[in-house]
């Protein structure tokens, strides 16, 4: 069996990398000094709409409730928050577990997705991804880049075809303060 | 899906819409650069070709022992293995799954082999519509065509023909071309769709045997929401999309989609290995052909194919032609191999539809050699009986005159005197074809044996 014998990129800012390739798949990011910074930002997002938090750091998870919901259910959520493990700065993808997501609809049904991420957690390309994930841990899991988009219609993109209409990365990054 | 006229004759009809024929060739001229870009940004490009390449050459060397190490693993995740040895036992066993779960809503996402397989005019057949969720194949079901490209499926269609279809089927406004909101059209009307879905078909990417799960690749995000809402999850696979471990993952998911459109990944690429808690999730692993295929030593690599479409989107003939004109579920240079081993009298005109330029070849990512296998189709179709007689006559005549020097000069000779003195003969179009699109050249005065006798001192 062939023997995978790629080397990966050195020498270059991971995060720099990461957040330029999510800008490029169509998504924003966010840099954020502390989760503690994160939850002022959480609450502000507000209650008036239907939102789902799955990050226990960020609140109280609801999570048989949520595990219990169906498409019916879930047809109205309007933003979802949900913990990334990885980050792959060669694409901006980022691997979401099915335990992370509680609902394997909710990266999908919701109008906005936002994901947090810790910036030591990124890695340079898909084979360090891979050798950082049991892909079988759990029953489903998606490594997920940029908002649904579509250019079916005379190549045109469009963002927003079936899953979610924009996506945010929240970056925790330490050294972010001591950079500015 | 076939009708009786071959590709010259479809791609006559294709090409009578002159500026439309120039908008296919330059937009998918456009995505082959955006192809070209991608693969720039990636020095280890070509270690990942040849790594792909060897990755699929080891599975399909030994493809029974990873299909049956998939089967075991999979059913050991929950996972209802069914296998199939032709299309019609594909359709039966999927009608079968449907019929004793009882449901009739049923969405589907981006697969070949129910193209292949014909699957959505089989189940019509007993009264069960299957709704295509991928805009571009929603878009040309609402038409009742099928797709022209692989991954760009309506890619034969300006906005104006999606603009007048959505009017007919889902009420938008009348002359409203703007692909926004067109696709918001379509995302309102398809969401109603997945919300009551009963059972969600979805093609499979990759089957990894380590693990017994798949993957599944898309921009929409339509497998996710289609496999994620139904109760019965039904995800069908070429035996050949089989791969040995979760690590070769990081080399396929890095070649095909630079390949496909220059994106560096698709928007989700979703790993299924259990049922979520009260779903049912199935496989059924299709050969139709296939093991026929890997037996033929000419072709057999052919079934490394990924299904990126880089070979399509740089094929001047594909570009010029349509996909339509290839009568066929996978058309362009990749479908021209795998079609005539699938049905060889009825596909006999495909592997004539190439220039064999070798770009094909230059751009797989898993390094097929797909112009050498599209010469070798040509010969076995002319041992086999399936080349007509003029074109054989042709190229028999052809071969006399270029092993014989001497009839070789006489004919160059006979043809610039009649190019000079009776060139309207070589412009009754019925008799000289060549001539159809193209204007005939002026005859040179010397032959090049004449010149260079003259001038070699």
């Amino acid at each position: 069996m062939p023997v995978i014998d790629i080397v990966s990129r050195k020498n270059f800012s991971l995060t720099d990398e990461f957040m330029l390739a999510v800008v490029r798949v169509g998504a924003q990011v966010v840099q954020v000094e502390s989760m503690e910074a994160l939850m002022l930002i959480h609450q502000l997002a507000g209650s008036k709409q239907y939102i789902i938090n799955t990050l226990p750091a960020l609140g109280e998870v609801d999570v048989s409730g949520i595990k219990g919901k169906d498409a019916q259910d879930l047809q109205g959520v309007y933003q979802v928050w949900i913990q990334g493990a990885i980050g792959v700065a060669e694409n901006g993808a980022i691997w979401l577990g099915e335990s992370s997501m509680i609902n394997r609809l909710l990266p999908f049904i919701c109008e906005h997705l936002i994901i947090v991420l810790d910036a030591g957690n990124i890695v340079v390309d898909m084979h360090q991804a891979y050798s950082k994930t049991e892909i079988d841990k759990e029953g489903y899991g998606v490594f997920l880049a940029g908002p649904s988009k579509t250019a079916d219609i005379e190549q045109s993109l469009v963002i927003g075809a079936h899953g979610a209409r924009s996506l945010v990365v929240y970056l925790i990054d330490k050294e972010y303060k001591k950079a500015e | 899906m076939h009708d009786t006229k071959d590709h010259a004759e479809l791609s006559v009809e294709f090409n009578k819409n002159e500026s439309r024929v120039d908008w296919h060739d330059e937009t998918l001229w456009f995505v082959r650069k955006k192809r070209d870009i991608a693969v720039s940004l990636v020095p280890e490009w070509e270690q990942l070709r040849e790594l792909g390449s060897q990755i699929k050459n080891h599975t399909l060397s030994n493809l029974d022992q990873y299909l049956e190490e998939f089967e075991k693993r999979a059913i050991a995740n929950g996972i209802t293995v069914h296998w199939a040895a032709d299309a019609e036992e594909h359709n039966a066993k999927m009608l079968a799954i449907m019929q004793s779960n009882n449901v009739s809503r049923i969405v589907k996402s981006k697969s070949m082999l129910t193209e292949e397989c014909n699957l959505n005019e089989h189940l019509l057949k007993s009264g069960i519509e299957v709704i295509d969720t991928d805009l571009g194949e929603r878009i040309v079901q609402l038409r009742k065509e099928h797709p022209s490209h692989i991954v760009l499926p309506a890619i034969h269609l300006k906005k104006e023909d999606v603009s007048d279809t959505f009017f007919e089927h889902l009420q938008t406004e009348q002359h409203n071309y703007d692909p926004q909101y067109l696709t918001e059209a379509a995302r309102i009307n398809l969401r109603s769709h997945f919300i009551q879905s009963e059972l969600a078909i979805t093609g499979v990417n990759f089957a990894v045997a380590e693990t017994g799960g798949f993957v599944v690749c898309t921009n929409e995000g339509n497998a996710d929401m289609g496999a994620h809402a139904a109760k019965v999850h039904v995800a069908v696979m070429g035996i050949e999309k089989i791969i040995p471990k979760a690590e070769h993952l990081g080399v396929f998911l890095r070649l095909l989609t630079r390949s496909a459109t220059g994106q560096p990944i698709t928007t989700y690429s979703s790993h299924f290995h259990r049922p979520r808690p009260g779903q049912q999730m199935h496989i059924i692993i299709v050969d139709n052909g296939r093991t026929k295929q890997l037996g033929r030593p000419d072709f057999r690599s052919s079934l490394k194919c990924i299904r990126c479409a880089a070979c399509f989107n740089t094929c001047p003939v594909y570009r010029r032609s349509g996909g339509h004109s290839y009568h066929s579920a996978i058309a362009g240079p990749i479908g021209s191999i795998l079609n005539p081993n699938l049905d060889m009298k009825a596909n006999a005109d495909l592997p004539f539809a190439s220039t064999l330029c070798g770009s094909c070849s230059n751009v797989c990512p898993v390094k097929i050699d797909i112009h050498q296998q599209l010469w070798k189709w040509r010969q076995v179709l002319a041992e086999e009986g399936y080349v007509s007689g003029s074109k054989k006559a042709g190229m028999k005549g052809m071969a006399y005159i270029l092993s014989h020097p001497t009839v070789y000069r006489v004919a160059g000779k006979m043809a610039r005197w009649v190019l000079t003195y009776f060139s309207s003969i070589v412009k009754i179009k019925s008799l000289n074809p060549w001539y159809r699109q193209r204007e005939m050249p002026a005859a040179p005065e010397n032959s090049f044996r004449q010149w260079y006798l003259k001038n070699k001192q």
